[in-house]
Protein backbone atom coordinates (compact mmCIF):
# COMPACT_ATOMS: atom_id res chain seq x y z
CA UNK A 1 0.00 0.00 0.00
CA UNK A 2 2.91 2.23 0.64
CA UNK A 3 3.13 3.53 -3.26
CA UNK A 4 4.90 6.81 -4.19
CA UNK A 5 4.95 8.83 -7.45
CA UNK A 6 8.23 10.38 -7.22
CA UNK A 7 10.03 8.71 -4.07
CA UNK A 8 13.20 10.99 -3.83
CA UNK A 9 11.23 14.00 -3.63
CA UNK A 10 8.62 12.82 -1.61
CA UNK A 11 10.90 11.34 1.04
CA UNK A 12 13.23 13.73 0.95
CA UNK A 13 15.28 14.26 3.85
CA UNK A 14 13.14 17.91 5.88
CA UNK A 15 17.52 19.83 5.41
CA UNK A 16 17.11 18.63 1.94
CA UNK A 17 13.43 19.90 1.72
CA UNK A 18 14.36 22.59 3.36
CA UNK A 19 17.62 23.82 1.11
CA UNK A 20 15.19 23.04 -1.84
CA UNK A 21 12.93 26.02 -0.65
CA UNK A 22 15.53 28.45 -0.02
CA UNK A 23 17.33 28.38 -3.81
CA UNK A 24 13.45 28.05 -5.25
CA UNK A 25 12.04 31.12 -3.28
CA UNK A 26 15.14 33.30 -3.82
CA UNK A 27 14.68 32.26 -7.56
CA UNK A 28 10.69 33.23 -7.76
CA UNK A 29 11.11 36.43 -5.84
CA UNK A 30 13.97 37.55 -8.32
CA UNK A 31 11.56 36.30 -10.77
CA UNK A 32 8.60 38.41 -10.02
CA UNK A 33 10.59 41.13 -8.87
CA UNK A 34 12.16 41.59 -12.90
CA UNK A 35 9.06 40.79 -14.43
CA UNK A 36 5.78 42.19 -12.43
CA UNK A 37 5.23 45.76 -12.18
CA UNK A 38 2.44 45.03 -9.69
CA UNK A 39 5.12 42.77 -7.36
CA UNK A 40 7.61 45.42 -8.13
CA UNK A 41 5.73 47.89 -6.53
CA UNK A 42 4.62 45.88 -3.34
CA UNK A 43 8.53 45.31 -2.68
CA UNK A 44 8.91 49.09 -2.97
CA UNK A 45 6.07 49.63 -0.55
CA UNK A 46 7.73 47.83 2.21
CA UNK A 47 11.04 48.30 1.45
CA UNK A 48 12.39 44.85 0.43
CA UNK A 49 14.79 43.81 -2.59
CA UNK A 50 15.32 40.44 -4.01
CA UNK A 51 18.75 40.33 -2.49
CA UNK A 52 16.80 40.63 1.07
CA UNK A 53 15.70 37.38 0.52
CA UNK A 54 18.62 35.30 2.06
CA UNK A 55 16.64 32.33 4.27
CA UNK A 56 13.58 30.55 4.41
CA UNK A 57 12.86 32.90 7.39
CA UNK A 58 13.26 36.16 5.57
CA UNK A 59 9.76 35.53 3.86
CA UNK A 60 8.35 37.43 6.61
CA UNK A 61 9.76 40.49 5.24
CA UNK A 62 7.73 40.38 2.06
CA UNK A 63 4.24 41.55 1.43
CA UNK A 64 1.10 39.18 1.98
CA UNK A 65 -0.69 39.08 -1.65
CA UNK A 66 -4.70 38.61 -1.20
CA UNK A 67 -7.62 37.81 -3.96
CA UNK A 68 -8.56 41.50 -3.45
CA UNK A 69 -5.16 42.02 -5.98
CA UNK A 70 -6.19 39.78 -7.96
CA UNK A 71 -9.62 41.46 -8.33
CA UNK A 72 -7.84 45.07 -8.77
CA UNK A 73 -5.41 43.41 -11.69
CA UNK A 74 -8.19 41.85 -13.50
CA UNK A 75 -7.72 40.04 -15.85
CA UNK A 76 -3.74 39.61 -16.06
CA UNK A 77 -2.22 42.20 -14.13
CA UNK A 78 -0.58 40.04 -11.89
CA UNK A 79 0.59 37.41 -14.50
CA UNK A 80 4.42 37.51 -14.90
CA UNK A 81 5.11 36.50 -18.23
CA UNK A 82 3.79 37.71 -21.43
CA UNK A 83 0.53 35.90 -22.88
CA UNK A 84 2.26 33.87 -25.57
CA UNK A 85 4.05 32.13 -22.58
CA UNK A 86 0.23 31.08 -21.16
CA UNK A 87 -1.30 27.65 -22.70
CA UNK A 88 -4.42 28.34 -20.83
CA UNK A 89 -6.59 30.35 -18.82
CA UNK A 90 -9.05 29.11 -15.46
CA UNK A 91 -11.44 31.91 -14.49
CA UNK A 92 -13.13 31.44 -11.10
CA UNK A 93 -16.78 31.72 -11.31
CA UNK A 94 -16.77 35.23 -8.91
CA UNK A 95 -19.74 34.35 -7.29
CA UNK A 96 -18.47 36.49 -4.41
CA UNK A 97 -17.37 39.43 -6.45
CA UNK A 98 -15.52 40.17 -9.78
CA UNK A 99 -14.33 37.23 -11.87
CA UNK A 100 -10.49 35.98 -11.46
CA UNK A 101 -8.21 34.70 -13.82
CA UNK A 102 -5.10 32.23 -13.64
CA UNK A 103 -2.71 31.40 -16.46
CA UNK A 104 -0.36 28.08 -16.86
CA UNK A 105 3.24 27.87 -19.25
CA UNK A 106 3.15 24.39 -20.04
CA UNK A 107 5.49 23.84 -17.52
CA UNK A 108 2.47 24.61 -14.65
CA UNK A 109 0.35 22.55 -16.21
CA UNK A 110 2.88 19.71 -15.87
CA UNK A 111 3.72 20.67 -12.23
CA UNK A 112 0.35 21.12 -11.43
CA UNK A 113 -0.04 17.16 -12.87
CA UNK A 114 2.64 16.17 -10.83
CA UNK A 115 1.41 17.13 -7.91
CA UNK A 116 -2.20 15.19 -8.76
CA UNK A 117 -0.20 12.54 -9.75
CA UNK A 118 1.50 11.89 -6.36
CA UNK A 119 -1.30 12.16 -4.52
CA UNK A 120 -3.89 9.80 -6.11
CA UNK A 121 -0.83 7.14 -5.65
CA UNK A 122 -0.64 7.93 -2.20
CA UNK A 123 -4.29 7.04 -1.82
CA UNK A 124 -3.29 3.63 -3.88
CA UNK A 125 -5.22 4.99 -7.03
CA UNK A 126 -3.18 3.83 -10.63
CA UNK A 127 -3.45 1.41 -13.75
CA UNK A 128 -6.27 -0.67 -13.43
CA UNK A 129 -8.09 2.05 -11.75
CA UNK A 130 -11.30 4.23 -13.32
CA UNK A 131 -11.58 7.32 -11.94
CA UNK A 132 -14.98 9.33 -12.29
CA UNK A 133 -14.59 12.96 -12.70
CA UNK A 134 -17.41 14.40 -11.26
CA UNK A 135 -15.97 18.22 -11.03
CA UNK A 136 -17.12 20.52 -13.27
CA UNK A 137 -14.94 21.17 -16.75
CA UNK A 138 -14.23 23.79 -18.11
CA UNK A 139 -13.37 27.27 -16.39
CA UNK A 140 -13.42 25.89 -12.86
CA UNK A 141 -10.14 24.14 -12.26
CA UNK A 142 -11.49 20.58 -10.74
CA UNK A 143 -12.35 18.96 -13.85
CA UNK A 144 -9.51 19.01 -16.01
CA UNK A 145 -7.10 19.40 -12.80
CA UNK A 146 -8.25 15.76 -11.76
CA UNK A 147 -8.41 14.60 -15.55
CA UNK A 148 -5.00 15.14 -16.24
CA UNK A 149 -3.87 14.00 -12.81
CA UNK A 150 -5.61 10.68 -13.34
CA UNK A 151 -4.19 10.11 -16.74
CA UNK A 152 -0.78 10.46 -15.67
CA UNK A 153 -0.62 7.97 -13.46
CA UNK A 154 -2.10 5.72 -15.70
CA UNK A 155 -6.27 5.48 -14.36
CA UNK A 156 -8.96 5.15 -17.26
CA UNK A 157 -10.57 8.37 -16.56
CA UNK A 158 -14.53 8.69 -16.51
CA UNK A 159 -14.94 12.55 -17.51
CA UNK A 160 -18.38 13.12 -16.84
CA UNK A 161 -18.32 16.36 -15.22
CA UNK A 162 -20.76 17.52 -12.82
CA UNK A 163 -25.02 16.76 -12.91
CA UNK A 164 -26.70 14.23 -14.10
CA UNK A 165 -26.87 12.25 -11.57
CA UNK A 166 -28.90 9.10 -12.82
CA UNK A 167 -26.39 8.98 -15.27
CA UNK A 168 -23.42 9.35 -12.86
CA UNK A 169 -24.80 6.35 -11.41
CA UNK A 170 -25.43 4.54 -14.13
CA UNK A 171 -21.91 4.45 -15.39
CA UNK A 172 -20.08 3.81 -12.27
CA UNK A 173 -21.91 0.54 -12.22
CA UNK A 174 -21.26 0.30 -16.61
CA UNK A 175 -17.56 1.29 -16.98
CA UNK A 176 -16.73 -0.06 -12.62
CA UNK A 177 -15.18 3.41 -12.03
CA UNK A 178 -12.82 2.02 -8.50
CA UNK A 179 -12.74 5.95 -7.48
CA UNK A 180 -14.71 9.37 -8.26
CA UNK A 181 -14.10 12.72 -7.43
CA UNK A 182 -16.73 15.24 -6.82
CA UNK A 183 -17.83 17.47 -3.74
CA UNK A 184 -18.94 16.18 -0.74
CA UNK A 185 -21.75 17.06 -1.10
CA UNK A 186 -22.71 15.90 -4.56
CA UNK A 187 -21.39 12.61 -3.81
CA UNK A 188 -24.12 11.91 -0.63
CA UNK A 189 -26.73 13.56 -3.18
CA UNK A 190 -25.33 10.64 -5.86
CA UNK A 191 -25.94 8.15 -2.50
CA UNK A 192 -29.24 9.56 -2.63
CA UNK A 193 -30.20 9.12 -6.25
CA UNK A 194 -28.63 5.64 -6.13
CA UNK A 195 -30.77 4.26 -3.32
CA UNK A 196 -33.63 5.68 -5.24
CA UNK A 197 -33.17 3.28 -8.21
CA UNK A 198 -32.14 0.55 -6.27
CA UNK A 199 -28.56 0.55 -6.65
CA UNK A 200 -26.38 -0.19 -3.34
CA UNK A 201 -22.91 2.07 -4.08
CA UNK A 202 -21.92 -0.67 -1.81
CA UNK A 203 -23.29 -3.68 -3.20
CA UNK A 204 -23.40 -2.78 -6.78
CA UNK A 205 -20.68 -0.51 -7.50
CA UNK A 206 -16.67 -1.35 -7.67
CA UNK A 207 -16.44 2.12 -6.27
CA UNK A 208 -13.82 2.15 -3.45
CA UNK A 209 -12.46 5.63 -3.23
CA UNK A 210 -14.33 9.16 -2.93
CA UNK A 211 -11.59 11.96 -3.07
CA UNK A 212 -13.70 14.70 -2.07
CA UNK A 213 -12.99 18.75 -1.85
CA UNK A 214 -13.64 22.10 -3.41
CA UNK A 215 -15.87 23.08 -0.32
CA UNK A 216 -14.99 22.41 3.51
CA UNK A 217 -16.37 19.55 5.04
CA UNK A 218 -16.18 17.36 8.46
CA UNK A 219 -14.72 14.34 9.89
CA UNK A 220 -18.36 13.60 10.71
CA UNK A 221 -19.35 13.80 7.09
CA UNK A 222 -16.54 11.25 6.11
CA UNK A 223 -17.25 8.57 8.37
CA UNK A 224 -20.70 8.81 7.57
CA UNK A 225 -19.95 8.84 3.59
CA UNK A 226 -18.11 5.94 4.68
CA UNK A 227 -20.29 4.06 6.88
CA UNK A 228 -23.31 4.25 4.31
CA UNK A 229 -21.53 3.43 1.13
CA UNK A 230 -18.16 1.17 2.02
CA UNK A 231 -15.99 3.38 0.12
CA UNK A 232 -12.93 5.44 1.70
CA UNK A 233 -13.36 9.22 1.68
CA UNK A 234 -9.86 11.54 1.20
CA UNK A 235 -9.87 15.18 1.56
CA UNK A 236 -8.52 17.20 -1.44
CA UNK A 237 -7.37 20.99 -1.16
CA UNK A 238 -6.44 23.61 -4.03
CA UNK A 239 -7.36 26.45 -5.20
CA UNK A 240 -7.45 27.94 -8.76
CA UNK A 241 -5.06 30.62 -7.78
CA UNK A 242 -2.44 27.91 -6.79
CA UNK A 243 -3.33 26.18 -9.71
CA UNK A 244 -6.81 24.21 -9.11
CA UNK A 245 -6.61 20.82 -6.67
CA UNK A 246 -3.10 19.76 -5.91
CA UNK A 247 -3.09 17.55 -2.76
CA UNK A 248 -4.67 14.98 -0.62
CA UNK A 249 -4.81 12.52 2.16
CA UNK A 250 -2.10 10.03 1.53
CA UNK A 251 -4.01 6.30 2.34
CA UNK A 252 -3.51 7.00 6.08
CA UNK A 253 -6.09 10.15 5.92
CA UNK A 254 -4.42 12.18 8.70
CA UNK A 255 -3.72 14.85 7.11
CA UNK A 256 -3.16 16.66 3.53
CA UNK A 257 -0.05 16.12 2.20
CA UNK A 258 1.55 19.61 0.60
CA UNK A 259 4.53 19.21 -2.21
CA UNK A 260 6.98 21.57 -0.50
CA UNK A 261 9.40 21.75 -3.49
CA UNK A 262 5.90 22.95 -5.30
CA UNK A 263 4.88 25.05 -2.70
CA UNK A 264 6.06 26.90 0.52
CA UNK A 265 3.40 27.46 3.53
CA UNK A 266 2.91 29.36 6.77
CA UNK A 267 0.21 29.85 8.87
CA UNK A 268 -0.75 33.26 10.07
CA UNK A 269 -2.92 34.80 12.78
CA UNK A 270 -5.52 36.55 10.62
CA UNK A 271 -5.98 39.69 12.46
CA UNK A 272 -2.08 40.31 12.97
CA UNK A 273 -0.32 38.70 10.11
CA UNK A 274 2.22 37.33 12.61
CA UNK A 275 2.73 33.30 12.42
CA UNK A 276 1.21 31.52 14.65
CA UNK A 277 2.62 28.92 17.11
CA UNK A 278 3.08 25.34 15.87
CA UNK A 279 -0.07 23.35 15.82
CA UNK A 280 -2.33 26.32 16.47
CA UNK A 281 -5.45 26.84 13.97
CA UNK A 282 -4.16 29.60 11.07
CA UNK A 283 -4.97 30.94 8.06
CA UNK A 284 -3.17 29.62 4.90
CA UNK A 285 -0.67 31.83 2.54
CA UNK A 286 0.54 30.36 -0.17
CA UNK A 287 4.05 31.30 -2.01
CA UNK A 288 4.43 29.21 -5.18
CA UNK A 289 7.74 27.43 -6.05
CA UNK A 290 7.70 26.07 -9.65
CA UNK A 291 4.78 27.58 -11.02
CA UNK A 292 5.86 31.28 -13.45
CA UNK A 293 2.94 32.69 -15.64
CA UNK A 294 1.23 33.26 -12.41
CA UNK A 295 3.17 32.93 -9.98
CA UNK A 296 2.09 33.98 -6.08
CA UNK A 297 3.98 35.38 -3.28
CA UNK A 298 2.78 34.92 0.12
CA UNK A 299 -1.19 34.83 -0.69
CA UNK A 300 -3.87 34.51 2.20
CA UNK A 301 -5.83 31.62 1.08
CA UNK A 302 -8.31 32.93 3.59
CA UNK A 303 -8.66 29.07 4.68
CA UNK A 304 -8.48 28.19 8.15
CA UNK A 305 -5.91 25.00 9.31
CA UNK A 306 -3.43 23.60 11.93
CA UNK A 307 -0.44 23.02 9.70
CA UNK A 308 1.53 20.29 10.75
CA UNK A 309 5.52 19.45 9.95
CA UNK A 310 5.71 16.28 11.34
CA UNK A 311 6.62 13.83 8.85
CA UNK A 312 3.69 10.86 7.82
CA UNK A 313 3.66 7.34 8.91
CA UNK A 314 3.26 6.78 5.35
CA UNK A 315 6.91 8.06 4.51
CA UNK A 316 6.64 11.33 3.08
CA UNK A 317 8.52 14.25 4.77
CA UNK A 318 6.46 17.31 3.57
CA UNK A 319 4.16 19.13 6.10
CA UNK A 320 0.33 18.47 6.18
CA UNK A 321 -2.06 20.51 6.71
CA UNK A 322 -5.00 19.07 8.91
CA UNK A 323 -8.96 19.39 7.50
CA UNK A 324 -9.30 22.49 6.54
CA UNK A 325 -11.80 24.36 9.78
CA UNK A 326 -13.20 26.66 7.27
CA UNK A 327 -12.44 29.86 5.39
CA UNK A 328 -12.09 33.39 7.04
CA UNK A 329 -14.75 34.77 4.88
CA UNK A 330 -17.62 32.06 5.33
CA UNK A 331 -17.29 32.85 9.23
CA UNK A 332 -20.62 33.80 10.40
CA UNK A 333 -20.68 36.20 13.37
CA UNK A 334 -24.03 35.63 15.42
CA UNK A 335 -24.60 37.72 18.63
CA UNK A 336 -20.73 38.06 18.28
CA UNK A 337 -20.06 34.63 18.57
CA UNK A 338 -17.66 33.09 15.35
CA UNK A 339 -19.66 30.33 13.92
CA UNK A 340 -17.71 28.18 11.13
CA UNK A 341 -20.82 26.56 9.29
CA UNK A 342 -18.77 23.26 9.63
CA UNK A 343 -18.84 23.73 13.41
CA UNK A 344 -22.24 22.89 12.62
CA UNK A 345 -21.34 20.00 10.02
CA UNK A 346 -19.80 18.23 12.56
CA UNK A 347 -22.10 18.65 15.35
CA UNK A 348 -25.11 17.29 13.20
CA UNK A 349 -23.53 14.84 11.73
CA UNK A 350 -22.84 12.97 14.73
CA UNK A 351 -26.90 12.62 15.21
CA UNK A 352 -28.02 9.67 13.16
CA UNK A 353 -31.32 10.82 13.13
CA UNK A 354 -30.91 13.78 10.97
CA UNK A 355 -30.23 13.51 7.27
CA UNK A 356 -26.96 14.75 5.33
CA UNK A 357 -28.08 17.85 4.10
CA UNK A 358 -28.85 20.96 6.17
CA UNK A 359 -28.58 24.98 5.94
CA UNK A 360 -27.72 27.67 8.28
CA UNK A 361 -30.29 31.05 8.10
CA UNK A 362 -29.19 33.60 9.46
CA UNK A 363 -32.05 36.81 10.56
CA UNK A 364 -31.81 40.17 12.53
CA UNK A 365 -35.19 40.14 14.39
CA UNK A 366 -35.46 43.32 16.01
CA UNK A 367 -31.55 44.31 17.55
CA UNK A 368 -31.27 40.24 17.76
CA UNK A 369 -29.34 38.14 15.37
CA UNK A 370 -31.11 34.34 14.89
CA UNK A 371 -29.89 31.47 14.06
CA UNK A 372 -31.60 28.91 12.64
CA UNK A 373 -30.75 25.35 11.56
CA UNK A 374 -32.48 23.49 8.94
CA UNK A 375 -32.32 19.55 9.13
CA UNK A 376 -33.95 16.92 7.39
CA UNK A 377 -35.95 14.08 8.93
CA UNK A 378 -34.96 11.04 7.78
CA UNK A 379 -37.29 8.08 7.34
CA UNK A 380 -35.40 5.09 9.25
CA UNK A 381 -35.85 7.58 12.19
CA UNK A 382 -39.68 9.38 11.89
CA UNK A 383 -41.84 7.38 14.26
CA UNK A 384 -44.82 9.25 14.14
CA UNK A 385 -44.94 10.36 17.77
CA UNK A 386 -44.76 13.86 18.17
CA UNK A 387 -42.86 13.61 21.35
CA UNK A 388 -39.93 11.90 19.51
CA UNK A 389 -39.78 14.88 17.04
CA UNK A 390 -39.48 17.46 19.67
CA UNK A 391 -37.33 15.67 21.67
CA UNK A 392 -34.79 15.01 18.37
CA UNK A 393 -35.17 19.06 17.66
CA UNK A 394 -35.05 19.83 21.34
CA UNK A 395 -31.44 17.72 21.10
CA UNK A 396 -30.15 19.18 17.90
CA UNK A 397 -30.36 22.21 19.47
CA UNK A 398 -28.46 21.47 22.66
CA UNK A 399 -25.62 19.80 21.33
CA UNK A 400 -25.27 22.92 18.87
CA UNK A 401 -25.73 24.83 21.82
CA UNK A 402 -22.40 22.67 23.84
CA UNK A 403 -20.37 23.32 21.03
CA UNK A 404 -21.30 27.02 19.66
CA UNK A 405 -22.01 28.33 22.41
CA UNK A 406 -25.42 30.24 21.43
CA UNK A 407 -28.83 29.28 21.03
CA UNK A 408 -29.95 28.26 17.52
CA UNK A 409 -33.32 27.45 16.51
CA UNK A 410 -34.19 24.33 14.47
CA UNK A 411 -36.35 23.18 12.34
CA UNK A 412 -36.82 19.93 11.22
CA UNK A 413 -38.06 19.90 7.35
CA UNK A 414 -38.90 17.60 5.22
CA UNK A 415 -36.16 15.24 3.58
CA UNK A 416 -35.58 16.62 0.05
CA UNK A 417 -36.42 20.14 0.62
CA UNK A 418 -33.34 21.63 1.54
CA UNK A 419 -31.51 22.05 -2.19
CA UNK A 420 -28.84 20.06 -3.51
CA UNK A 421 -25.83 21.17 -5.23
CA UNK A 422 -23.86 19.72 -8.26
CA UNK A 423 -21.05 22.01 -7.06
CA UNK A 424 -20.50 23.62 -3.95
CA UNK A 425 -23.38 23.53 -1.45
CA UNK A 426 -24.56 26.70 -0.35
CA UNK A 427 -24.97 25.89 3.54
CA UNK A 428 -25.50 29.41 4.90
CA UNK A 429 -28.15 32.14 3.77
CA UNK A 430 -27.54 35.43 5.77
CA UNK A 431 -30.94 37.68 5.51
CA UNK A 432 -29.34 40.29 8.01
CA UNK A 433 -29.18 43.74 6.56
CA UNK A 434 -25.72 45.16 7.76
CA UNK B 1 -56.59 -9.93 15.54
CA UNK B 2 -58.23 -6.95 14.01
CA UNK B 3 -55.11 -4.57 14.14
CA UNK B 4 -54.58 -2.17 11.20
CA UNK B 5 -51.64 -0.05 10.12
CA UNK B 6 -52.35 3.66 9.91
CA UNK B 7 -49.69 5.77 7.33
CA UNK B 8 -47.82 8.23 9.19
CA UNK B 9 -46.00 11.36 7.54
CA UNK B 10 -44.07 14.13 8.47
CA UNK B 11 -44.65 17.50 7.74
CA UNK B 12 -43.27 21.15 7.82
CA UNK B 13 -46.32 23.39 8.59
CA UNK B 14 -46.32 25.33 5.33
CA UNK B 15 -49.12 26.33 2.98
CA UNK B 16 -49.58 23.70 -0.16
CA UNK B 17 -48.12 20.72 2.06
CA UNK B 18 -51.35 18.88 2.68
CA UNK B 19 -52.18 19.38 -0.63
CA UNK B 20 -49.06 16.99 -2.17
CA UNK B 21 -50.14 14.44 0.12
CA UNK B 22 -53.37 14.19 -1.03
CA UNK B 23 -52.59 14.70 -4.86
CA UNK B 24 -49.58 12.28 -4.72
CA UNK B 25 -53.08 9.50 -2.81
CA UNK B 26 -55.15 10.60 -5.30
CA UNK B 27 -53.22 10.34 -8.47
CA UNK B 28 -52.73 6.71 -6.80
CA UNK B 29 -56.38 6.25 -6.52
CA UNK B 30 -56.01 5.39 -2.88
CA UNK B 31 -59.15 6.90 -0.68
CA UNK B 32 -58.81 8.31 2.96
CA UNK B 33 -61.06 6.57 5.59
CA UNK B 34 -59.94 8.98 8.27
CA UNK B 35 -57.55 11.57 8.99
CA UNK B 36 -55.91 13.82 11.44
CA UNK B 37 -53.21 16.03 12.00
CA UNK B 38 -51.12 16.25 14.80
CA UNK B 39 -49.22 20.11 14.93
CA UNK B 40 -46.57 21.09 16.56
CA UNK B 41 -45.47 24.49 15.67
CA UNK B 42 -43.21 24.51 12.80
CA UNK B 43 -43.62 20.88 11.95
CA UNK B 44 -46.82 18.27 12.26
CA UNK B 45 -47.62 14.29 11.42
CA UNK B 46 -50.74 13.43 9.50
CA UNK B 47 -51.99 10.38 10.58
CA UNK B 48 -54.31 8.55 8.31
CA UNK B 49 -56.42 5.04 7.34
CA UNK B 50 -56.56 4.51 3.75
CA UNK B 51 -58.41 1.53 1.96
CA UNK B 52 -54.74 0.44 0.26
CA UNK B 53 -52.29 1.21 2.88
CA UNK B 54 -49.16 -0.76 0.82
CA UNK B 55 -50.33 1.59 -1.93
CA UNK B 56 -50.55 4.58 0.23
CA UNK B 57 -47.06 3.93 2.02
CA UNK B 58 -45.44 3.19 -1.47
CA UNK B 59 -46.76 5.91 -3.32
CA UNK B 60 -46.05 8.61 -0.84
CA UNK B 61 -42.52 7.09 0.23
CA UNK B 62 -41.78 7.37 -3.86
CA UNK B 63 -42.85 10.71 -3.67
CA UNK B 64 -39.99 11.96 -1.54
CA UNK B 65 -42.35 12.16 1.95
CA UNK B 66 -40.83 10.65 5.30
CA UNK B 67 -43.82 8.33 6.05
CA UNK B 68 -43.83 5.22 8.71
CA UNK B 69 -46.97 2.94 9.25
CA UNK B 70 -48.09 2.21 12.90
CA UNK B 71 -50.60 -0.29 14.61
CA UNK B 72 -53.44 0.98 15.54
CA UNK B 73 -57.21 -0.43 16.31
CA UNK B 74 -60.50 0.79 14.16
CA UNK B 75 -62.97 0.38 17.06
CA UNK B 76 -66.90 0.38 16.61
CA UNK B 77 -68.44 3.10 18.54
CA UNK B 78 -72.28 2.00 19.63
CA UNK B 79 -74.81 5.29 18.95
CA UNK B 80 -75.96 6.20 22.00
CA UNK B 81 -75.12 7.79 25.68
CA UNK B 82 -72.08 6.11 27.00
CA UNK B 83 -70.60 4.21 23.50
CA UNK B 84 -67.49 5.95 24.09
CA UNK B 85 -67.18 5.66 27.62
CA UNK B 86 -67.29 1.87 27.35
CA UNK B 87 -64.46 1.45 25.11
CA UNK B 88 -61.92 3.96 27.67
CA UNK B 89 -63.39 2.44 30.70
CA UNK B 90 -62.50 -0.49 29.72
CA UNK B 91 -59.08 0.26 28.81
CA UNK B 92 -58.56 2.49 31.62
CA UNK B 93 -59.57 -1.11 33.86
CA UNK B 94 -56.72 -3.11 32.18
CA UNK B 95 -54.21 0.02 32.58
CA UNK B 96 -53.77 0.97 28.73
CA UNK B 97 -52.73 3.90 28.16
CA UNK B 98 -54.15 5.62 24.68
CA UNK B 99 -51.72 7.69 22.60
CA UNK B 100 -54.39 9.50 20.60
CA UNK B 101 -57.60 9.03 18.90
CA UNK B 102 -59.58 10.22 16.36
CA UNK B 103 -63.14 9.39 14.83
CA UNK B 104 -65.41 9.09 11.72
CA UNK B 105 -68.54 7.84 10.47
CA UNK B 106 -69.49 5.92 7.41
CA UNK B 107 -72.05 6.98 5.42
CA UNK B 108 -72.21 3.23 3.39
CA UNK B 109 -72.33 1.11 6.94
CA UNK B 110 -73.61 3.83 8.75
CA UNK B 111 -71.33 3.28 11.77
CA UNK B 112 -68.79 5.22 13.62
CA UNK B 113 -65.48 4.51 14.05
CA UNK B 114 -62.83 5.40 16.59
CA UNK B 115 -58.90 4.86 15.62
CA UNK B 116 -57.28 4.16 18.54
CA UNK B 117 -53.38 4.42 19.15
CA UNK B 118 -52.54 2.67 22.56
CA UNK B 119 -49.42 1.28 23.84
CA UNK B 120 -50.29 -2.31 24.28
CA UNK B 121 -52.19 -2.97 21.17
CA UNK B 122 -52.88 -6.61 21.11
CA UNK B 123 -54.00 -6.74 24.64
CA UNK B 124 -56.16 -3.48 24.04
CA UNK B 125 -57.75 -5.78 21.24
CA UNK B 126 -58.58 -8.78 22.94
CA UNK B 127 -59.85 -7.12 26.18
CA UNK B 128 -62.33 -4.55 23.80
CA UNK B 129 -63.21 -7.99 22.12
CA UNK B 130 -63.88 -9.46 25.52
CA UNK B 131 -66.75 -6.68 26.50
CA UNK B 132 -67.86 -7.05 23.03
CA UNK B 133 -67.02 -4.34 21.16
CA UNK B 134 -66.49 -4.89 17.38
CA UNK B 135 -63.14 -4.40 16.29
CA UNK B 136 -62.78 -3.86 12.62
CA UNK B 137 -60.47 -6.12 10.18
CA UNK B 138 -58.18 -4.77 7.61
CA UNK B 139 -60.29 -5.97 4.81
CA UNK B 140 -63.55 -4.20 6.38
CA UNK B 141 -62.20 -0.71 6.50
CA UNK B 142 -60.97 -1.83 2.79
CA UNK B 143 -64.56 -2.23 1.56
CA UNK B 144 -65.97 0.44 4.01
Amino acid sequence: MFKYWNPNIERMPIEDLHKLQEDRLRSVVRFVYAHSDFYRQRFEEVGVVPEDIKELSDITKLPFTTKIDLRNTYPTGMFCLPGDWVVRYHVSSGTTGKPTVVGYTQGDVDMWTDSLARALTSIGLGRGDVIQVGYGYGLFTGGLGLHYGAEKIGATVLPIGAGNTERQIELMQDLGSTAIACTPSYFLHINEVAQKMGVSIRDDTKLKAGIFGAEPWSDETRRRIEEATGIKAYDIYGASEMSGPLFTECHLQNGIHIWADLFLIEAIDPKTGEHVEDGERGELVVTTLDKWAFPLIRYRMGDLTIVNNEPCECGRTHPRIMRILGRTDDMIIVRGINVFPSQVESVLMRIPEVGDNYQIIVDRKGPLDVMTVKVEVTESTFSDKISDLMTLSKMVGKELKNVLNITAEVELVEPGTIPRSMGKAQRVIDNRKV
Amino acid sequence: MGVIKQISIFMENKPGRMARVAKTLSDADVNIRALTIAEAGDFGVIRMVVDDTEKGYRVLRDGGFTVSETDVLAVEIKDIPGGLYEIVDTLGENDINMDYAYAFVTAKAERAMLILRVDDTKRAAQVLNETGVRIATRVEIQNI
